[in-house]
């Protein structure tokens, strides 16, 4: 159970650690993917531990999976409607939101 | 007659609205003659109503009222829509129609070229139902009603000509003094209905005369306050000192204006009141002492004014100011006929003399000053003769109708004892010479003499303009001698037979006062002729003098009192309104209470946008390090 937790939380460390410090919006994404697998395991692993009969783990599993997916294509339409616009997937220079 | 006059009843005071909202709404888009129909016959049909209610008033032998509608109902008082005719108000309703209608069928004439033609009428219609209704009211709720719907078309009147300033300015300054005065009328209202508990004038009465009676209190100091009250709101109604200073300048308005309102109904409004609320006045000396001080102060003031002044409508505005005072010292001797027997009369002469005025300044072409005027009599002689007949009446030739009802005002006066009635009298018996003396020097230098601009050609009025002048000739000719007993019967109904007209100091002071009022109008009027007539250099040479020309300044600019009120109490509340416009309205309420938290949100917002860089990393790293403190926060709350 603890080996299961290390791994989620490794991986969920890892993930937040490149949406936080890369530059490129692409690899910010897959950090982000990363984060989300990190909670997945985590949630397996509570699942097997507890042995539920109505296995609600394993659903949320399948459910983040479902979301990922779905945030994936939008988050990547976002990016190449950005790079169209701006010619750059580059955070430091996306400061429209500057006070 | 009596049913039909309590069905027609409502129609008198109705009729005129009913002209107002025709021509007011469509006025504009109906041919002139149309509305000059509609403008005269209602009007003249409120004048058969109120012959047909003077009629009913004289069979019942006694008030006739109609309309019970409720208005105001609480438990504290109660007021209805309700008309009332005693002989009082069937005199005044007869006096307003009467006069009224001639002035409407004037003003077609008069107001022809007009651009407001429909809008003037209209007007005029309105005032004439705000008056039925201040004279025909049975409480003094429904009277103030009317009050205040003849200041409003007063105000609307002398401000016809709205789009030169000094009009507008004479129209407000009309309002502005006028709402002092309802002040005083509010508060002795309110007195009234604090004291008894009933604003009915029939309620009111009862009331006043079983307070009069009752041993525990001082009725006559009591009563005294709201009959001085009301008689604020009559000084400033009827002009007399203090609140006078609006009517000379209300002679911006049209003539016919200043003749209907400003001389004939309105402006006795005040006299009216107090012999309406004769019962309270009767009570109170030591108010009555006040008031003819007043009327008699007034009276003389106006006189010495009208003196000095060189246009035609200001001589007769002052005039009309000064013959207000004597109605109100008659209405002051308690003989309260006086008073409204001198209203009847004043109505006729001094609405002959402004409409002759009228026709003199249409003929001239708008000019009013008297010095370029002169040796009309010639080219107009018909005028001549009417103006005439209402001059004599105003100096109180022996004979015309103001003779009459000034010398009875005089008898009444000198027939009570104490200083004020004593002092009273002689004022007004100063008056009634300095009114002899400025009517026929106006009379001199408008008719008499050499034309000032021999190429002027006078042209004669029409027919709609000489007919009324006509009718009001004969009236002032014959108004006196004809009305005295009548009325004199008529009003015993209202107040009752007048114990001081069968006292002996009354024979003596009525002797006294025939032989003085004789006296003062030949003097009066041959040292004017003479001085102005044969020898005009004398006043010239007076005028030039040292003395002479210092008390021109002042009497021609009468005697400051204008600019005394500007700096006094115009100037102050200039000043006052304009610290209030900075301090309260710029400082607290824009700068501070509105300005402030719009500052606010904008400095704490400036000082906030430096932590919002923009950068996505910094944002994300602040929220990561957000929820990392929020979960330990939690961890430790809930764990620990």
């Amino acid at each position: 159970m603890l080996k299961y937790l290390a791994l989620s939380a490794i991986i969920f460390s890892i993930g937040t650690f490149g949406a936080l410090s890369r530059r490129n919006l692409l690899i910010v994404l897959m950090s982000i993917e990363l984060m989300l697998n990190g909670v997945n395991i985590a949630l397996v692993g509570f699942a097997r531990h507890w042995q539920a009969a109505d296995v609600p783990g394993h659903v949320f599993v399948l459910m983040v999976m479902a979301v990922a997916a779905a945030e994936v294509g939008i988050g990547l339409a976002i990016i190449i409607a950005m790079f169209r616009n701006k010619r750059t997937v580059d955070t430091g220079e996306l400061t429209e939101m500057k006070g | 007659m009596k049913e039909l006059a309590e069905k027609t009843l409502w129609l008198i005071p109705l009729l005129p609205l009913a002209g107002f909202v025709i021509n007011g709404l469509f006025g504009k888009r109906m041919p002139k003659a149309a509305v000059a129909a509609i403008a005269c016959l209602l009007p003249a049909g409120s004048l058969a109503l109120s012959i047909v209610a003077f009629r009913a008033l004289h069979e019942a032998g006694g008030p006739v009222t109609a309309g019970a509608l409720s208005w105001i109902h609480t438990d504290t008082i109660n007021v209805g829509f309700t008309l009332r005719v005693d002989a009082l108000s069937a005199l005044m309703i007869l006096i307003v129609t009467g006069v009224g209608t001639l002035i409407h069928v004037y003003s077609i004439g008069y107001m022809h070229e007009d651009e407001g033609f429909a809008r003037f009428f209209a007007y005029l219609n309105l005032f004439m139902c705000a008056m039925l209704i201040l004279v025909l009211g049975d409480s003094l709720v429904l009277m103030f009603v009317g009050w205040e719907g003849v200041g409003l078309c007063s105000y609307l009147l002398i401000g016809f000509w709205f789009d030169d300033l000094k009009n507008a300015d004479a129209g407000k300054k009309a309002f502005i003094v006028n709402r002092v005065g309802d002040f005083g009328f509010i508060l002795g209202m309110l007195t009234l209905l604090g004291l008894s508990g009933t604003l009915t004038f029939t309620g009111l009465e009862a009331w006043v005369k079983d307070y009069a009676k009752r041993p525990d209190v001082m009725a006559g100091v009591v009563l005294a306050v709201p009959a001085l009250l009301l008689f604020v709101g009559a000084c400033g109604k009827s002009a007399q000192i203090p609140l006078h200073v609006w009517l000379p300048d209300a002679m911006a308005g049209p003539t016919p204006v200043s003749a209907l309102i400003h001389a004939a109904t309105m402006v006795t409004a005040g006299v009216y009141m107090v012999g309406r609320m004769h019962f309270l006045y009767a009570l109170v000396p030591g108010a009555m002492d006040v008031i003819v001080m007043i009327g008699a102060g007034t009276a003389m003031l106006a006189a010495v004014i009208a003196v000095a002044q060189t246009d035609i409508k200001k001589i007769l505005a002052y005039s009309t100011v000064s013959q207000l005072g004597f109605m109100f010292a008659g209405m002051a001797s308690a003989n309260f006929m006086t008073g409204m027997f001198h209203v009847t009369t004043h109505a006729f002469f001094k609405a002959l003399l402004f409409l002759g005025a009228g026709a003199v300044i249409h003929a001239l072409h708008g000019e009013q000053d008297i010095r370029k005027m002169g040796g009309l009599a010639k080219s107009m002689p018909v005028l001549f003769a009417f103006f005439l007949a209402g001059g004599l009446a105003l100096m109180g030739c022996p004979g015309s109708a103001g003779f009459y009802s000034k010398d009875l005002i005089l008898t009444s006066v000198g027939a009570h004892e104490g200083a004020a009635f004593q002092g009273a009298w002689l004022m007004l018996v100063g008056t009634a010479f300095i009114t002899a003396f400025y009517t026929m020097r106006m009379l001199v230098i408008v008719f008499f003499g050499t034309p000032a601009d021999p190429e002027a050609h006078p042209h004669a009025p029409g027919i709609t303009m000489m007919a009324p002048l006509a009718v009001l000739a004969l009236l002032s000719v014959v108004g006196g001698v004809a009305l005295e007993t009548h009325m004199h019967h008529a009003l015993e109904q209202v107040w009752g037979a007048t114990a001081l007209e069968k006292t002996t100091a009354f024979a003596d002071a009525h002797h006294k006062s025939v032989a003085v009022s004789w006296a003062v109008f030949f003097c009066g009027a041959l040292l004017s002729f003479v001085l102005y007539g044969l020898r005009r250099d004398w006043v010239e040479e007076f005028v030039r003098g040292e003395t002479g020309r210092g008390l021109h300044k002042l009497v021609a600019n009468k005697f400051y009192v204008d600019e005394i009120y500007q700096w006094t109490i115009v100037a102050p509340v200039r000043v006052g309104a304009a610290a209030l416009w900075y301090i309260v309205d710029r400082i607290l309420i824009d700068a501070v209470l509105v300005g402030g938290p719009a500052r606010l949100a904008y400095g704490v917002g400036g000082l906030v946008r430096r932590a919002h860089t923009g950068a996505i990393a910094a944002g994300a790293a602040a929220m990561a390090m957000g929820v990392i403190a929020t979960l330990g926060w939690l961890a430790w709350r809930f764990l620990a």
